[in-house]
C-alpha cells in the first residue's frame, strides 16, 4: 500500500539528510520524495510517497516525529487530497512525426518546450495515472530523456497544514 | 559586552550547572581550553577521547544530572563516537562538544576535518553544526534541552575554530523554541483507565521494567505500584537499579541470562506491565512466544517505541513516573493468591546457582564484592560474561548504582564509566567489574585514575578468554576457539606501573581478604582475579529460542 505524507519540517541545513537516512536505516522504502520550502522561508514541506502495511507507517511516521526539524506531519492519504507531478520528456522525432507527438500532447494537456533537429521536450503535469499514460503514448517514438519531480499534495477544501506548523482550519 | 565564542560556549555550560568536563584537546579546540583554562568548570584529561566519551557517559548515569565530553576535530572527534552511540542506545543525556576546522575549509578535506555531525546523525538524538558565533548560545541551551527532557540521550555541538575564536557581542537567546519537538509527560486518563481496567482484571500480572524506570526517577512509584498490585517485578539490565533486587517481589534480571523464574513468570503471565522497556531482543528471546498469553500494557515516554517489536494491547506514552503515580491512584491494594504463591515456588525451585569446587568462581567473586560493600557501591561494568555475573549476583538495591553498558554492548566502557561516576561520587565507593578482555580496551584510563586520584576497585575476572565469545563457540561452535584465547599482560605489574595498587587473587579464600585490602586503599586497585577458565553464564536462552527454553 502506498500512502503520501506531506512532512513540514524546519528549513535547517541537513535536515534533508535525516529524513533521508531515517528511512535507509530503518528500511524503509521512499517511492518518491519532492521538498521545497513554503510561504514561510523558515519552513520546508516535503512530500514523501511511501510503501509499507499500516504498522510500517505507523513506525515511519513516529520515527519521522523524533527528528527535532520534523515539526508536522500530516498523511494526505487518509483525507481528500489533490496531487500533482510535473514530467519532461524529450522524445525522439523525425519532422514527419512531430504533428503527432503535438497531438499526444494536446490530449494530455501538455506542452512542447524544447524543439531539436530530431527531439521534442514536453511538459506534462498531473497525477500518477496520467503521467504514466503520457509517458507510455511517447514511448513508441523512443524517449531519449524522462526527468519527474516526485508526488506533491495538498489536502482538498478549506482544511491546511500551514507553513508555521499550526493547526489547520 | 563583547565576547568570544570560548567565552559564551563556557557561560553557557555554567549556566546548565555543568561542573565537570571530560576530554582531551587539540588544534581546533584551543580557543575552548583557553577560556576553560580560568573557568570554574573541573576538566578531567583523560588519555583517549573514547575514555572521555563513555566518562561523561557514566557520570551522567550516576548523578542523573546530563555529562559533558570535548574533543578536538577530525580524529578526536569520531573517537567520541563509540562512546555517544553507546549512550544512545541507553537513552543516557550526554553533550559531545567537538571543535572542527574553519568554516571557510570546511568540505574540502582539510587537516584534522571530518563530517561529525554527518557520522552521528543516527547515533544522535540531535546534532549542530554552528557556523555562526551568535547562534552558539542557543545552540547549547537547546543541546541541553534536548538531552536530558523527554527520551534522554546524547546531543552534539560540533563548533568550527572561527566560531569559537570569533567576537560577538552577546545577547541572550531566550527560553528554548523547538516547533517540532513536544514530548508528551502526561498520559492519557482514557489509557490509565483501560490500564487500571486490565490491572483489576488480571489474575497473573508480571512488571516489566527497564531504564525508563531509572531515567524517570520512579523507584518509589515503581515500589508501591508492585506492592498496591502485588505483581513481581522483573527487570532488564537497564532496570536493575529500579527496583529493590531484595525485595520479596523482585524477580531480578529476564531474558537470555535472565533466572528461571523470571522467564517462567513472564512465560505464564495473564498481563504483562511493560515500563519503560523497548522490547529488546535480548529480553524478548522469540518474539512470537514472548509472554504468549498475556496482554500487555506499554508504558514508555517515546511513542516510537510502542508498537516497534510487539503488538501493545494498552499503549501509554507518558512519564513513567508521572503514569505509574495516575494508576496508583487509582487502585486499591490486593490480597496475595495463588499466582503469588507460584512464584515464590519458583524461586525456590530454580535459584540462580553455581558449582562450588574448590576453585575460583567469578560468581562467587561477585557474591563476595556485595558483601565486601554491603551491597552499596556503584558498580560499573564492562560487556561480557563478568556483566551478567555481576547483574546475577550483585543484589542491587540502590537507584543508579548499576552503571553498564547494554544496547550497544560496548567492551572498553567499564573503566572510564567508573572514573565518570567516582567524579560524580566522590564520597562513594566505585568498583569497576571487567573480563580480561574488556579491560584492555581502554585501559590507557588507569592513568586518568591515578592522575586524578579517583580511587575506582578494578576487578579483573581474567578466564585468558574472550569468556562470552567462548561459551558461544562452546555452545553452538562445537568448541572450536576460534581466536578467543588470550595472552595477557601482567596485571598486577601494569596497575603498579601506572602508579595504582595490584593484587592477584587464584582461590576462594583470599578473595574476601584482598577485597578488604582494596577497600582500605585509598588510590585505585586492580585485583586480577585467576577464575575457572571455562566457566558459563546460565541460565541462558539460546538467541532466537523462547524464554521458556533455557540451558543450565
Amino acid at each position: 500500500m502506498r500512502r503520501t505524507l506531506a512532512v513540514l519540517v524546519e528549513n535547517n541545513p541537513g535536515v534533508l539528510a535525516r529524513v533521508a537516512g531515517l528511512f535507509s536505516r530503518r528500511g524503509f522504502n521512499i517511492d518518491s520524495l519532492a521538498v521545497g520550502r513554503t510561504d514561510n522561508p523558515a519552513v520546508s514541506r516535503m512530500t514523501i510517497v511511501v510503501e509499507g502495511d499500516d504498522r510500517t507507517l505507523e513506525q515511519v511516521t513516529k520515527q519521522l516525529h523524533k527528528l527535532i526539524d520534523v515539526i508536522k506531519i500530516t498523511d494526505v492519504t487518509a483525507e481528500e487530497y489533490v496531487d500533482r507531478e510535473l514530467v519532461l520528456i524529450k522524445v525522439s522525432a523525425e519532422p514527419g512525426q512531430r504533428s503527432e507527438i503535438a497531438q499526444i500532447a494536446e490530449i494530455f494537456r501538455a506542452r512542447i518546450v524544447d524543439l531539436g533537429r530530431r527531439t521534442l521536450t514536453l511538459e506534462c503535469t498531473g497525477n500518477e495515472g496520467k503521467i504514466r499514460a503520457f509517458e507510455e503514448s511517447l514511448r513508441p517514438y523512443g524517449i531519449k530523456e524522462l526527468v519527474r519531480t516526485g508526488k506533491i499534495a495538498m489536502l482538498r477544501g478549506s482544511r491546511y497544514t500551514g507553513g508555521n506548523g499550526k493547526e489547520e482550519e | 559586552m563583547v565576547k568570544s565564542g570560548a567565552q559564551i560556549l563556557v557561560e553557557c555550560l555554567i549556566e546548565q550547572g555543568v561542573d565537570t568536563i571530560f576530554g582531551y584537546p587539540g588544534g581546533s579546540v584551543l580557543p575552548i581550553y583557553d577560556a576553560l583554562y580560568d573557568s570554574k568548570i573541573r576538566h578531567i584529561l583523560t588519555r583517549h577521547e573514547q575514555g572521555a566519551a563513555h566518562a561523561a557517559d557514566g557520570y551522567a548515569r550516576a548523578s542523573g544530572r546530563p555529562g559533558v565530553c570535548l574533543a578536538t576535530s577530525g580524529p578526536g572527534a569520531t573517537n567520541l563516537v563509540t562512546g555517544i552511540a553507546n549512550a544512545y542506545m541507553d537513552s543516557v543525556p550526554l553533550v559531545a562538544i567537538t571543535g572542527q576546522v574553519v568554516t571557510s575549509q570546511l568540505g574540502k578535506d582539510s587537516f584534522q576535518e571530518a563530517d561529525i555531525t554527518g557520522i552521528t546523525l543516527p547515533v544522535t538524538k540531535h546534532n549542530y553544526l554552528v557556523k555562526d558565533v551568535r547562534e552558539l548560545s542557543r545552540v547549547v541551551r537547546e543541546a541541553f534541552y534536548l538531552a536530558t527532557t523527554g527520551r534522554p540521550g546524547p546531543v552534539l555541538v560540533d563548533i568550527p575554530r572561527d566560531v569559537s575564536a570569533g567576537l560577538t557581542e552577546h545577547e541572550d537567546p531566550g527560553p528554548v523554541n523547538l516547533p517540532g519537538y513536544k514530548p508528551v509527560t502526561e498520559p492519557s486518563p482514557a489509557r490509565v483507565s483501560e490500564a487500571v481496567q486490565a490491572i483489576l482484571a488480571a489474575e497473573r500480572p508480571v512488571i516489566y521494567a527497564g531504564g525508563g524506570v531509572v531515567n524517570s526517577g520512579a523507584n518509589a512509584e515503581l515500589l508501591r505500584f508492585a506492592e498496591l498490585i502485588l505483581a513481581p517485578v522483573t527487570a532488564t539490565l537497564m532496570g536493575l537499579t529500579g527496583f529493590p533486587g531484595d525485595h520479596p517481589l523482585s524477580l531480578g534480571m529476564l531474558g537470555m541470562h535472565g533466572s528461571k523464574y523470571a522467564n517462567y513468570a513472564v512465560c505464564e503471565c495473564d498481563l504483562l506491565i511493560a515500563v519503560g522497556v523497548r522490547f529488546d531482543d535480548r529480553v524478548t528471546g522469540r518474539l512470537d512466544c514472548f509472554a504468549r498469553e498475556a496482554k500487555i500494557i506499554h508504558i514508555d515516554i517515546d511513542p516510537a517505541e510502542i508498537g516497534k517489536n510487539v503488538r501493545v494491547d494498552i499503549p501509554i506514552v507518558g512519564d513513567v513516573k508521572k503514569t505509574l503515580r495516575a494508576l496508583c491512584e487509582r487502585l486499591e491494594p490486593r490480597l496475595p493468591g495463588a499466582w503469588q504463591e507460584k512464584i515464590q515456588r519458583w524461586k525456590k525451585e530454580y535459584p540462580l546457582t553455581y558449582e562450588e569446587n574448590g576453585r575460583l568462581k567469578p560468581q562467587q567473586v561477585i557474591r563476595e564484592i556485595y558483601r565486601a560493600t554491603g551491597g552499596r557501591a556503584r558498580v560499573a561494568t564492562d560487556v561480557g560474561q563478568h556483566q551478567m555475573w555481576t547483574a546475577q549476583y550483585y543484589t542491587f538495591t540502590r537507584p543508579r548504582s548499576f552503571i553498564s553498558s547494554g544496547g550497544l554492548g560496548t567492551m572498553g566502557f567499564g573503566l572510564p564509566a567508573a572514573i565518570g561516576v567516582q567524579v560524580a561520587c566522590p564520597d562513594e565507593v566505585v568498583f569497576s567489574i571487567s573480563g580480561d578482555g574488556s579491560i584492555q580496551m581502554n585501559i590507557q584510563e588507569m592513568a586518568t585514575a591515578v592522575n586524578y586520584d579517583l580511587p575506582v576497585k578494578i576487578a579483573v575476572m581474567d578466564n585468558g578468554y574472550l569468556g562470552m565469545v567462548r561459551q558461544w563457540q562452546e555452545l553452538f561452535y562445537n568448541r572450536r576457539y576460534s581466536c578467543t584465547e588470550l595472552r595477557n599482560p601482567d596485571f598486577v605489574k601494569l596497575a603498579e606501573a601506572y602508579g595504582a595498587v595490584g593484587r592477584r587473587v587464584t582461590k576462594p579464600e583470599e578473595v574476601a581478604p584482598v577485597l578488604q585490602e582494596a577497600l582500605a586503599v585509598p588510590k585505585p586497585v586492580m585485583i586480577d582475579f585467576v577464575i575457572e577458565r571455562e566457566e558459563n553464564v546460565l541460565p541462558m536462552v539460546p538467541p532466537g529460542e523462547s524464554l521458556d527454553k533455557m540451558l543450565g
